[in-house]
């Protein structure tokens, strides 16, 4: 079997004696004998590192690694610099503990606060938190931040990504707040729907820029529609697109959220990812989690610590506004380190190219009989009607090794959402059309 | 020095290749109009920079890590390769499902294991960290009174030696909070209980061990009180690594568990995350699992449970994290996963054993994973206190223990030493508490000033909230 454990029976003895006792057995005595497991744990025996990477490397094949993706939808395949993973790999980084002891994390801190600086810049907000578990975590945090007494009803819009809104119903039902989903016309959040039902409980008005279907939505006017009623402002915004797209800040949010993965994650199945909270400065008490702040030590030396703690469970137990004690600390180091090396410049090129590509292949497809359903701006995704059911078109791009868009169900049932990213070479998007032509 | 004023204006990496189709721009009034300020640094810039970052920070790679609570074991290096696999790390999560078998087959097979280790009947992998199983955990008993028109049960239970975040999980799924006092013994107080069940009670939320290294011998007295006012058990597996093969949650009479496998099963914290918070439960409350749960019919299938109390996040959890728990307790099996609870316990009993003569235990011995040492006697007489200790141990390199808590023991320490350190490792450890202790007495100034030989000095924590500053200014 497989052990981490380094005590040899010479160990175990001086331990036992020291202790004064016989064997580690008699350390268990208080466990109600008539519960004790008595013939062990019905599991495999335990194997040697050796057969355990065979035994993972054999799972790992069995699943299908395409390489080429039109699938976006809450996951983007983006090229990720090898500095990334060059940084998040260093054994201090990842085996530290969140920062408790500040003297003696200083590293972890200081790569803390410049994530939160980088959010900050990116989404032009005020301040941002060390990072929630996912985009989807992050708006359900975004929404329960905006709940008071007299004010108890979120708007969320329709055209949001389907397992966001999920995620925010889910922890309505816990806390009690009640949900209006705005329903979508033509595919962007219905504005008159928003203006007749928007009341003096609503607590916030939640979008997401570009939508679920990749269109920009009328993001302007529902912020100023929200701050008539009253209600603050929440954008999900995808990080990318604030490369080139308006941020969050210019369109009148109070808070601004999103899935980082984009930002130099890998794809994973769908984690772990990072979620990333941005409000404004009036908000800055009621934003969850971890929050690092610059001070300077006894000596008046600059330094990091975790604060603001007073918002949170360790002080203020049931009080507290939220339980979130942890953030993704190695995903946000991720993030930093992908900001860096693209810089400003290289994240506008990104947001560029992920656009033009999007366009040039929904020209391609429309020239081929599949019609772009979206009607204004849209980013990096899209949807397209198929003459032929979609999951026909995905098993022949299948066989090709790529992995086509994403089949839409209800009443959109028919539809593909595609996706294209700088990954997306013109060759390959030829090669699809070529495919599909065939079809 | 922050990375922001590294670099020069103009210097920059050279990723993307050019663009090779036609550049579609948004409209006017799309358009980014607000600066971005991000690092403008060469590749060698970033990489010297983290390697200056990781210079003053500690992980348990640097050294020994006895958070209590917190089960710092080591993380093997394996879990890192196995996760880092491309069949792993580069699925598409709406990939089709005959193209993700694979993926499927850890979720379930984890699933499995898991299950027999807690004694539950199904786990879900959606909660991405301790604080969110508890919250999906509790979300379950609320939508299992619920479905039965049960609306009155609005409380919870906690131990007022509880982790601050089950009262806090609490109220974030509309449950008020009862807090009962520890019994002498410093296990839950039977009487006091039994005050506080009644027709409202929607659950106690319990760790056994608890908080102060004990297990609680009264267990399944206390699960029948809960069970018989109709209540739930909601056991917060951050303890788990003291009884596993041992003895099982589920054969305690609690119905419902998270697990932290970034404690538990050596993946590592990461500075903070990601972690992984699987929720297991037994079958009376699988109907309202979150998310989608991996099936084996013809090969596996993804299923919405019947009664699903929805998503609690995207996808299906933190992936790659239950990849490295899978890895680990492959490599574990049977015989591995008692034998490592065996030698926590071992571990901290030594140590506790070598320690008891200078200072005072918040309870006596035998513990379980940890223990509590109580500095009230030791600031009383010296001036010393838990913190001034803790800051003195930074100084010889090593993390201290958890710091004041539980919150019902004065000046707290509390110890985890983890089975993966070996006796060499307690023994340098022991002797510089002992040593510590022996300033204490002689020369307590030196540990007020404590520490001197880290990157930083004791940090002015109240300044930093007062005025906070919490981002580089441009």
């Amino acid at each position: 079997m497989g052990s981490f454990v380094p005590a040899t029976d010479h160990d175990r003895k001086e331990m036992l004696s020291a202790i004064g006792i016989e064997s580690i057995e008699d350390l268990f005595g208080q466990l109600p004998q008539e519960v004790l497991l008595k013939d062990g744990l019905n599991l495999p025996n335990g194997m040697s590192e050796m057969e355990v990477n065979k035994k993972m490397e054999g799972i790992a094949a069995k699943n299908t690694v395409f390489p080429v993706i039109f699938r976006g939808a809450g996951a983007y395949k983006h090229y990720i610099p090898s500095i990334v993973k060059s940084v998040i790999s260093k054994e201090t980084l990842y085996t530290a503990y969140t920062p408790y002891q500040a003297e003696m994390s200083q590293g972890i801190l200081q790569s803390i606060y410049e994530y939160q600086t980088m959010i900050c810049e990116i989404t032009g907000m005020d301040v941002a938190n060390a990072s929630v578990y996912d985009g989807a975590s992050a708006a359900a945090e975004a929404v329960a931040m905006c709940r008071d007494r007299k004010k108890n009803r979120a708007f969320v819009s329709a055209a949001v990504h389907p397992q966001v809104i999920e995620t925010i119903k889910t922890y309505c039902f816990g806390n009690g707040m009640e949900l209006t989903v705005i329903p979508e016309k033509d595919g962007i959040t219905d504005l008159d729907f928003l203006k007749e039902h928007l009341d003096s409980q609503a607590a916030c008005v939640y979008i997401q820029n570009p939508n679920y279907y990749g269109s920009l939505e009328p993001a302007e006017e529902i912020g100023s529609i929200a701050k008539e009623a009253n209600a603050r402002y929440i954008m999900g915004v995808n990080p990318i697109s604030l490369g080139i797209i308006k941020t969050p800040i210019e369109y009148g949010a109070d808070i601004a959220v999103g899935e980082g993965q984009p930002l130099g994650l890998p794809l994973s199945f769908g984690g772990p990812y990072i979620g990333f909270m941005a409000c404004t400065k009036e908000l800055i008490r009621k934003l969850p989690g971890r929050i690092v702040g610059e001070t300077v030590d006894s000596n008046g030396k600059t330094g990091y610590v975790l604060t603001l703690q007073a918002r949170e469970q360790h002080i203020r137990r049931e009080k507290a506004l939220s339980n979130v004690c942890s953030n993704q600390a190695l995903c946000a180091l991720a993030v930093s380190v992908y900001l860096s090396a693209m810089g400003a410049e290289g994240l506008k090129q990104t947001a560029i190219q992920c656009m033009s590509k999007a366009h040039y292949m929904a020209e391609q497809l429309e020239a081929i009989g599949y019609s772009v359903v979206n009607q204004g701006e849209f980013f990096h995704e899209f949807v397209t009607t198929s003459k032929i059911p979609a999951e026909q078109v995905m098993g022949k791009l299948e066989e090709h090794g790529i992995l086509g868009g994403y089949p839409l169900t209800g009443e959109r049932a028919g539809q593909i959402l595609w996706c294209c990213t700088e990954m997306n070479a013109k060759d390959d998007i030829d090669r699809v059309i070529g495919i599909l032509k065939e079809v | 020095m922050l990375i922001f004023e590294k670099g020069q204006e103009g210097r920059m990496m050279t990723i993307l290749p050019e663009c090779d189709v036609p550049v579609s721009l948004p409209e006017e009034g799309s358009l980014r109009k607000k600066s971005m300020h991000l690092p403008q640094v060469s590749e060698n810039d970033i990489s010297r920079h983290y390697t200056e970052i990781a210079k003053k920070a500690y992980g348990v790679n640097d050294g020994f890590y006895p958070l209590g609570s917190c089960t710092m074991k080591y993380n093997p290096k394996i879990n890192e390769d196995t996760a880092a696999l491309p069949g792993f790390k580069q699925i598409h999560p709406l990939q089709p499902e005959h193209t993700v078998q694979g993926c499927m087959e850890v979720l379930k097979t984890a699933e499995q294991y898991l299950c027999e280790i807690t004694g539950m009947s199904r786990m879900t992998f959606q909660p991405a960290a301790g604080a969110h199983g508890e919250f999906t955990g509790l979300l379950l008993i609320k939508a299992y009174h619920e479905s039965r028109g049960d609306n009155k049960r609005t409380k919870i239970i906690v131990p007022d030696s509880a982790h601050g975040t089950n009262p806090a999980s609490a109220t974030m799924v509309g449950y008020s909070v009862i807090s009962i006092p520890s019994a002498e013994d410093g296990g839950v107080d039977l009487e006091e209980l039994k005050k506080a069940v009644g027709e409202d009670t929607a659950g106690l939320m319990l760790t056994n061990p608890n908080t102060l290294g004990l297990f609680d011998r009264n267990i399944l007295e206390i699960t029948k009180i809960v069970h018989e006012a109709g209540g739930l058990n909601y056991y917060d597996g951050a303890n788990l690594n003291a009884v596993m093969g041992m003895i099982r949650p589920g054969d305690m009479g609690f119905d419902v568990v998270h697990l932290n496998l970034h404690k538990t099963f050596s993946t590592p914290h990461g500075g903070g995350g990601p972690g992984s918070g699987p929720v297991g439960c037994k079958d009376l409350l699988a109907e309202f699992l979150p998310g989608s749960m991996v099936e084996e019919e013809e090969g596996y299938v993804f299923k919405h449970p019947a009664h699903t109390i929805g998503q609690v996040k995207s996808f299906y959890g933190n992936f790659l994290i239950v990849v490295r728990a899978m890895t680990y307790l492959f490599m574990l099996g049977k015989e591995g996963v008692p034998e490592a609870s065996k030698h926590a316990v071992l571990n901290a009993n030594y140590m506790m054993a070598q320690l008891k003569d200078v200072y005072d235990m918040a309870y006596q011995g035998p513990c379980m994973h940890e223990f509590v040492m109580s500095l009230a006697r030791l600031k009383k007489e010296t001036g010393v206190s838990a913190m001034d200790i803790a800051k003195g141990l930074l100084d010889y390199g090593i993390h201290p223990p958890t710091m004041y808590f539980p919150l019902i023991v004065p000046e707290a320490l509390m110890a985890e030493p983890t089975e993966t350190e070996s006796k060499e490792t307690l023994d340098k450890v022991i002797a510089v508490l002992r040593s510590l202790h022996e300033t204490a007495m002689t020369n307590p100034e030196t540990l007020h000033q404590a520490p001197i030989h880290t990157p930083v000095t004791r940090l002015d924590e109240v300044r930093a909230a007062r005025n906070p500053k919490l981002k580089h200014e441009f």
